[in-house]
């Protein structure tokens, strides 16, 4: 059909690519802002000032791309191994009640260790709801993607069994758990940095985006620096090759889909310890299927995740801001953009390669003088 | 006879809550049997529920509607396809940006033009697809038993009902009685093969992929203007998945997969029916329990449990002609 491609420079592989499709993203959002009849410079001017220009909004932006970084990083480790989760929004909820059943009954625990309890509850609920996929995937073959996608669904309908019926507070009417001991609740900066004199607004930005920061950090020296990371990329490289290097595939799968469902669990300890502080319908919101955008955005790696998630965080706070002064531009906007994201650093991510590749090939080719 | 007319009541609305399951259900068993999974359904079930209201509520006429609304998912699944044929792209990636994609546009855009959350003005009974009613369906209604069959389930339907039921074994002879469909059914097997053998890879994957969005056009119309008189935002309600995952449990093929979504919409009408029922000794139904039947019987039959569930060999791989 074609000539087969040069092999593109290191630099215009990692940077220039990536870009051009996030930006190709952007500009089909803005030409979709002018087709409902809004001007999209002064909407992307709304959106920064409400995301980044001033301490409020900067904590709320920082609070949605704290959970963002987690549903990115348990999407990405996955896609390390060769492996479509698109269940962390599933894994994410049940996460949650593991951190709201450990808050609720185990009120008992001195001082922060509830917290610590809380934690490790939700990454163990998150991974115990992927574990079932990731087995029968491994094990028996069922296709994870179909099998992920089941249990959103799963989920959405056991949580809604579990509030509306078992854990409501008797005689309220909203479908949610008592509020949670001082102890299991993670602190918010504002009320951390006032003892020190520092004047932060109220938001829900809180000490997860810490543990966030220190996943990403973990992620990266476990898939780059570690033996079970290599077995990991190996698997989702090339399986066959993996078997001959005496790496089991399957006991690779079921551990990834272990470790993507805890950090999927991140989301709930941001969310439903660092600002809901109850156990409540719907939490997720979709936050889980922004992982996808973000995976795909930062790379597949942690410090493009930690960056996507925070470009993500600043649609979401900016994007509420927006739909407020432009009633047209409504949030859904914002989901758009996240779909244009997923399919041009993800679907097509190779659609501008050829035309990059001609360009600079012709660029470096010029005959010699 | 009180229970046996529940039953009708009952069933009666099953297959209309079968019926956009029947025609995504179809949509992804063209486009999968040829290779190209798509996830992609829900996004184009809103897709041509949002644009058949539309065009309905502007032009006062359900059949513009209905050719908005296939015209708009024919769009839809021309993206996927170019991203999975052309691109090579991971299919999933792409269905799943096409979801997310059609989920925030259908809103963004209804949003702006009506202003009501993006909701649709209610459609005019005229800009609608109307229950046809059969001959004699009244008359005939008195006979006992087969009577009230008659007249409840089997006449007082649209026209998207009937034709969704005629396309069961349109798509059964298209797909194994005809040249072409042996030959896109080779091309989800074995594309090398077919390619081999002189015939198109990409023309098969490409007329494959606008079947699908013929058909899961017209289950977003049959929502939008049949079942309610208006589009409202993420009204497909995974309804798109459930299609996937009756097509699953159907093993790809025609007639279970009727089966299957006829199963699926009854569950749902049953839910629906059973809400706040307390059964004796069993206490409140739980109704998610059976909202819920759906999904899990497909990862149980995933699992092999019951079964086994191939997909087609070739599906979601893209064809790479030059070695």
């Amino acid at each position: 059909m074609s000539a087969p491609l040069k092999p593109l420079p290191a630099w215009a592989d990692v940077a220039l690519i990536p870009l051009i499709n996030v930006v190709a993203a952007f500009l089909i959002s803005g030409l979709v802002v002018t087709a409902i009849g809004e001007n999209p410079f002064e909407a992307v001017r709304i959106l920064i000032v409400g995301a980044i220009g001033d301490l409020e909004g900067v904590g709320f932006t920082l609070y949605y791309a704290t959970s963002f970084i987690f549903t990115g990083l348990a999407v990405a480790i996955c896609f390390h191994a060769g492996l479509f989760n698109i269940g962390v929004e599933g894994q994410a909820y049940v996460a949650g009640l593991g951190a709201a059943l450990a808050c609720l009954y185990l009120g008992f625990l001195p001082g922060y260790s509830l917290l610590v309890v809380a934690i490790l509850a939700a990454a163990l609920f998150g991974a115990a709801f992927a574990a079932i996929p990731g087995y029968l995937q491994a094990k028996r073959d069922s296709h994870i993607v179909i099998t992920t996608i089941m249990f959103n669904y799963i989920a959405s309908a056991l949580m809604g069994y579990l509030l509306v019926d078992v854990l409501r507070v008797r005689g309220q009417m909203n479908a949610e758990t008592a509020q949670f001991p001082p102890g299991g609740i993670a602190p918010q900066f504002h009320e951390l940095l006032a003892p020190l004199g520092v004047h932060w607004p109220v938001t829900p930005f809180n000490v997860s985006f810490l543990l966030a920061l220190a996943a990403a950090f973990g992620v990266w020296l476990l898939i780059w620096r570690t033996r079970l990371g290599y077995e990991i990329r190996t698997v989702g490289a090339n399986p066959t090759a993996a078997i001959y290097g005496g790496i089991s595939p399957a006991r690779i799968t079921i551990v990834t889909t272990l470790l993507s469902g805890a950090l999927a669990g991140g989301m709930a300890v941001n969310v439903i310890l660092g600002e809901e502080h109850r156990l409540i319908l719907e939490f997720t919101a979709g936050f889980g299927f922004v992982g996808i955008a973000v995976a795909l955005m930062g790379r597949a790696h942690p410090v493009g995740i930690v960056l996507a998630a925070i470009l993500f965080g600043m649609l979401y706070q900016g994007g509420a801001e927006l739909a407020f002064d432009k009633p047209k531009i409504s949030r859904d906007m914002i989901v758009v953009i996240q779909g244009l994201v997923v399919l041009f650093a993800g679907a097509l991510e190779h659609m501008f390669r050829r035309p990059v590749a001609t360009l600079l090939a012709r660029r470096t080719t010029s005959p010699p003088i | 006879m009180e229970t046996f007319a529940a039953f009708i009541v009952i069933f009666g609305s099953g297959i209309r809550l079968g019926v956009p399951l029947i025609l995504a259900c179809l949509a992804g068993l063209w486009s999968e049997r040829s290779g190209v999974v798509d996830i992609g359904l829900e996004g184009k079930m809103l897709t041509g529920a949002f644009a058949g209201a539309t065009a309905a509520t502007f032009t006062g006429s359900a059949w513009l509607g209905l050719l908005a609304g296939v015209i708009a998912s024919i769009g839809v699944s021309l993206i996927h396809g170019y991203a999975s044929i052309d691109q090579r792209a991971n299919q999933i990636v792409s269905g799943t940006a096409i979801n997310m994609v059609a989920d925030g546009m259908t809103a963004l855009i209804g949003n702006a033009i009506w202003s009501q959350g993006g909701r649709t003005p209610e459609l005019p009974e005229t800009a609608l697809f109307n229950p046809i009613n059969l001959p004699f369906a009244q008359s005939f209604g008195a006979v006992p038993i087969i009577g009230p069959i008659y007249q409840h389930l089997i006449s007082g339907h649209d026209i998207i009902t009937y034709f969704a039921f005629a396309l069961v074994p349109l798509t059964y002879w298209a797909l194994y009685r005809t040249r072409f469909g042996l030959r896109l059914r080779a091309v989800g097997e074995n594309p090398a093969a077919v390619d081999t053998a002189g015939i198109s890879v990409r023309g098969l994957r490409y007329s494959a992929v606008v079947i699908c969005g013929v058909l899961v056009g017209l289950s977003g119309v049959y929502l939008s203007v049949a079942q309610a008189a208006y589009f409202q935002p993420h009204m497909s309600a995974g309804k798109g998945f459930i299609a996937l995952a009756a097509l699953v449990f159907a093993k790809w093929r025609p007639w279970p997969a009727l089966a299957t979504c006829l199963l699926f919409g009854f569950l749902d009408a049953l839910s629906i029916r059973m809400q706040g029922m307390v059964l004796p000794g069993i206490g409140p139904v739980p109704v998610q329990a059976i909202q819920t039947l759906p999904y899990i019987l497909t990862v149980v039959l995933l699992a092999g449990f019951i079964g086994k569930a191939t997909p087609p060999k070739a599906s979601g791989v893209p064809y790479v002609k030059e070695r």
